[in-house]
């Protein structure tokens, strides 16, 4: 479609903003219920949130949140809901920690042995999903949340004093990585900003090529829209899935690689848990789209950041939570009203067009 | 979930917001939070560990000794409360907030602090940090730390006397060192007093959710209960509760609470009858000693272990369940207190 279409264009915009809109009505309302002015509260968080030290910490959170949506929007983009990305990037980072904790190479080979360690993992892990919705016709999102709770498991057994961890204080981590696995830091002030950000826009970037200019890519979104005409088409469903899940999972692999490389240098008891439901949210909030999701992982940074903070003012610490849950349900619902509207309006115009259609012949056949 | 996740979406219009949000984080670019922020003589800065104020049991501990603070020396403050899955960024920047805004000491409650306090007391010389439940190095930190397994003892003794099944309980919230100077404890006063006694010693999780799932104790709890064991001990802060709960569903089979005295808290009155004791974390001690040093000008710093003859750590009495075993229950300690039974703090 060549042509500048002005009702998509108000179409498009409409949903984020109707959502945007609402999402901010319904938190006003809430804050007012809990007997707090709305307004100061984002009057805090925009001048909290848009400071120099803010702004680097909320790039350092979203860049997790990202990965872990691209990794989610995989799925997505062919109905494949991979709930599984929690365990696949945990397991992974786990492994990769264990790994790389163990060695001790030149950086340039260190680094990314640890990253292709992570990737192999998550793929395994989100691929034994894959296997089991081809092979046994095993729903993935019932499959990939139970691999999350036995990928837990897993890494509660290796994780103790003995096996692959050692104690520290309170904590029990994998031994720490040698510096030269220390992944490289943009100096920014007045806190650095983690180099992984620069893998996270380079996956992105890789998302966007192969999803949405290559074959392979078609393909993949083919199967997404519908399995019999992908088959028809001479795609093979079932190798799409397992690729799909693959890949996913080798994307939910790096997840955890910011903090290991940038943050924690090991995994622990405290290595953070989560990201990868965060990223189903994002992905949901970005539509898949790899800017969109940019926006949504920023977004969720910055409601992070400023949570904190709203506490400081007196508000209830979980304002945040509501927060985010408020807006993923009101870009859900946005998105499917401006969807309804948007064919309702494109059938009033195929309407009209046959019936004047008709109209002319009816008068060509009269007058004949 | 049905209908195509996969919609294409106007790729102008989420650029649109995405430029917008990028635009918006760049702003005002060069200041910085802790620049604008200032001031100081804010009071006390008490950052919680997960499950917060209202735990009715460690935080609530500290949280009384910051009562204490507020009413005797007259000292204002400011409490915060950890998320789960929390990554360090967070709990950096709570006691950074706290510090910059001038709060002075800043608290962490539990050892889930020990790294960020660690980072963030390097930052802020001229503050003093506290943490609890750990030892972490530094100038201006002091580390408090109990003697949990002194406590446990006790309830292993008063737990071993009051069994009737001759089979005794202890559910950690999370498997570290911490929770397993509880168990040790617990295991080698039970068995001391009576060696006949079966202890079975169970974990709720590897992370710090178990100390934030009353749902999950409150499962452990009733295998336990099923498998014949009748008094059931304990150590995962909030969610000590389910057990509780899960205990007093069945005649004659005791709860020991942990931390606080669990006996006297409101929201656990319902089943009061059936917390047997408690193992008294005097957190608020603690927490008191440092903020009153910290008023005085002669902040503490170092390790400062609480131990049972330091008052550190007691057996709860009210209730009076185990008046009748007080006299044991006093021995043992005499015991402890005189260095002739010596308590293990960790597990063998």
């Amino acid at each position: 479609m060549k042509k500048f279409d002005k009702n998509k264009v108000i179409l498009g915009i409409a949903a984020p903003l109707l959502a945007i809109v609402a999402a901010m009505a319904i938190t006003s309302i809430i804050i007012a219920a809990t007997g707090k002015d709305p307004f100061h509260a984002y009057e805090v968080m925009i001048d909290f949130g848009s400071k120099a030290d803010s702004q680097v910490w909320i790039i350092n959170k979203a860049t997790p949140y990202y990965l872990s949506a691209l990794a989610v929007a995989i799925g997505f983009r062919m109905n494949l809901f991979n709930i599984g990305v929690d365990g696949q990037y945990r397991i992974a980072a786990f492994f990769a920690a264990a790994v790389g904790g163990a060695l001790t190479l030149p950086g340039i080979i260190q680094i990314p042995v640890i990253i292709i360690v992570a990737m192999l993992v998550g793929a395994l892990w989100s691929g034994i999903a894959g296997l089991l919705k081809t092979t046994r016709g095993v729903s993935e999102v019932i499959s990939t949340i139970m691999l999350n709770a036995i990928g837990a498991s897993v890494i509660a057994y290796f994780l103790k004093d003995g096996r692959l961890a050692v104690k520290e204080g309170n904590l029990v981590h994998t031994p720490y990585l040698p510096d030269s696995a220390h992944f490289f830091e943009i100096p920014t002030t007045p806190k650095p900003i983690y180099g992984f950000v620069i893998i996270a826009v380079l996956a992105g970037f890789a998302y966007w090529f192969v999803l949405g200019r290559t074959r392979f890519g078609f393909d993949l979104r083919t199967v997404g829209q519908s399995e019999s005409a992908a088959h028809a088409s001479g795609v093979s469903v079932k190798r799409m899935v397992i690729t799909a899940m693959l890949l996913s999972g080798a994307m939910a692999g790096l997840v955890g690689m910011p903090t290991l490389l940038g943050v924690s240098y090991n995994y622990g008891t405290d290595f953070p848990a989560g990201i990868g439901f965060t990223g189903i949210a994002i992905a949901l909030l970005g539509r898949n789209h790899p800017i969109g999701m940019v926006a949504g992982a920023l977004l969720w940074g910055f409601l992070d950041r400023t949570g904190t903070q709203l506490e400081f003012e007196g508000y209830a610490q979980e304002i945040v939570g509501v927060i985010q849950g408020v807006i993923v349900l009101c870009v859900v619902i946005a998105y499917e009203l401006v969807r309804r509207y948007g064919l309702k309006m494109q059938q009033r115009k195929v309407g009209e067009e046959l019936a004047a259609q008709a109209r002319k012949s009816e008068k060509a056949e009269v007058s004949a | 979930m049905k209908g195509p996740l996969v919609r294409r979406v106007s790729t102008i219009a989420v650029a649109g917001i995405s430029t917008a949000a990028l635009a918006f984080t760049l702003t005002a670019c060069g200041e910085s939070s802790t620049e604008s922020g200032g001031g100081s003589g804010q009071g006390v800065g008490l950052a919680f560990d997960v499950g917060g104020r209202d735990d009715h049991s460690f935080n609530e501990s500290a949280a009384r000794g910051l009562d204490k603070a507020e009413k005797e020396l007259g000292i204002k403050s400011k409490m915060m409360t950890a998320k789960n899955g929390e990554t360090e960024a967070e709990r950096e920047q709570r006691l950074s907030s706290l510090a910059d805004k001038g709060y002075n000491p800043v608290i962490g409650v539990g050892f889930n602090y020990a790294k960020s306090i660690e980072k963030v007391a390097k930052e802020f010389p001229k503050t003093n940090f506290a943490i609890v439940d750990s030892v972490v190095p530094g100038a201006n930190v002091d580390s408090i730390t109990f003697g949990e397994h002194e406590g446990s003892y006790l309830a292993g003794v008063a737990a071993a006397l009051k069994s009737k099944t001759g089979k005794v309980g202890f559910i950690g919230g999370m498997d570290n060192e911490l929770i397993k100077k509880f168990q040790a404890g617990f295991e080698q006063g039970a068995k001391e007093t009576n060696s006949k006694v079966e202890v079975t010693s169970e974990y709720l999780g590897s992370t710090d959710k178990g100390f934030n799932d009353p749902a999950a104790a409150k499962d452990k709890a009733k295998g336990m209960l099923d498998r014949g064991i009748d008094v059931i001990y304990t150590a995962a802060g909030l969610s000590g509760n389910g057990s509780i709960e899960a205990v007093a569903g069945q005649k004659d089979a005791w709860a020991i609470g942990v931390d606080s005295d669990q006996y006297q808290q409101p929201g656990l009155e319902k089943y009061k009858d059936h917390i047997l004791t408690s193992v008294v974390k005097n957190v608020d001690v603690a927490v008191f000693d440092m903020i009153k040093s910290v008023k005085d000008g002669k902040p503490l710093t170092g390790t400062h272990p609480y131990l049972l003859k330091d008052n550190g750590v007691s057996l709860a009495t009210s209730g009076g369940f185990i008046d009748d075993i007080k006299a044991k229950i006093e021995e043992a300690k005499k015991n402890i207190v005189d260095g002739k039974v010596k308590v293990n703090s960790t597990v063998k």
